[in-house]
């Protein structure tokens, strides 16, 4: 029998992502992510939040803003070393 | 300089730490080359605007050389990285911020309960159906929305891959803390970029 309803299940959903809920609450969770379909949006969203925000290919170093950077730290660099 | 930028490419943190200290360019520049994109990004979903993120990248690596001989070894370099550039990030928010009197890590509430809205399916692939610069912008409007207080432990959590711990240290924030912040962070975010990314 499951005895999650929506509201536990929203609340267990962050660490649930994160791996750090035990495994008799993981089965309920994902039991329930199985027939509720609410549930499983903001599951699926969530986890699809953070996979935007890590994706390697968006807000690139710019070539100027990283030759500014390397001459800023070369300079400083030779002022240090005499 | 005494060894070429390659050399230094296969060595492993520690190891350019130790040398950097020792005085080479090239394994402080490997260094920098290994993390200046990822300070980048993180300054750009903090403060929002791509001026700050150069300031908050540059200030980051000078104050890290400068610092360089206190870094201690018992720390990953990456962390003790991250930590230099949230702060002058946070410095510059502050500076913007017409209403000082309030600091930033207390402007935030850990308790209510976030209960979401947007139950549609979002469409498949967002990242192919829009150009890289929309995409960028709306994320960046999404993460500058959030109070700076649940930003910067979702940019550390969950972009950076900081450990709880490791976000709370730096933070100064309980580990439940952490944890209480990034599930509002994260259901804000989700929140609101379902907006955008829902289906129909």
């Amino acid at each position: 029998m499951n005895l999650l309803n929506c509201k536990d299940c929203l609340q267990q959903i962050s660490s649930y992502l994160d791996g750090e809920i035990d495994s008799e609450l993981k089965r309920h969770l994902e039991e329930h992510l199985r027939k509720c379909h609410h549930c499983h949006v903001v599951f699926d969203s969530t986890r699809k939040t953070i996979e935007l925000y890590c994706d390697g290919k968006l807000f690139p170093l710019p070539v100027e803003v990283r030759d500014r950077l390397h001459q800023a730290l070369r300079r400083r660099w030779q002022e240090k070393a005499g | 300089m005494a060894e070429s930028s390659q050399a230094a490419a296969g060595k492993d943190d520690t190891v350019l730490v130790i040398e950097a200290k020792a005085g080479s360019y090239a394994a402080f520049e490997e260094l920098v080359s290994r993390y200046e994109k990822k300070i980048y990004r993180l300054g750009l979903n903090l403060t929002g605007n791509p001026e700050d993120a150069e300031d908050m990248l540059q200030e980051a690596f000078l104050k890290a050389f400068e610092h360089l001989p206190e870094f201690r070894a018992d720390s990953r370099f990456y962390t003790w990285l991250v930590r230099i550039a949230i702060n002058e990030g946070l410095m510059k928010l502050r500076k913007r911020r017409s209403d000082k009197s309030v600091p930033i890590e207390d402007a935030v509430s850990e308790e209510g309960e976030i209960m979401p809205r947007e139950f549609t399916d979002w469409k498949p692939n967002p990242e192919q159906v829009y150009a890289q610069a929309e995409i960028e912008a709306i994320l960046q409007n999404a993460a500058t929305g959030l109070p700076p207080g649940l930003r910067t432990v979702f940019l550390l959590r969950d972009v950076e891959g900081l450990s709880t711990e490791e976000t709370g240290a730096l933070l100064n924030l309980t580990e439940g803390a952490v944890k209480a912040r990034l599930f509002r962070a994260r259901l804000q975010l989700r929140e609101d970029l379902s907006k955008t990314f829902k289906r129909g």
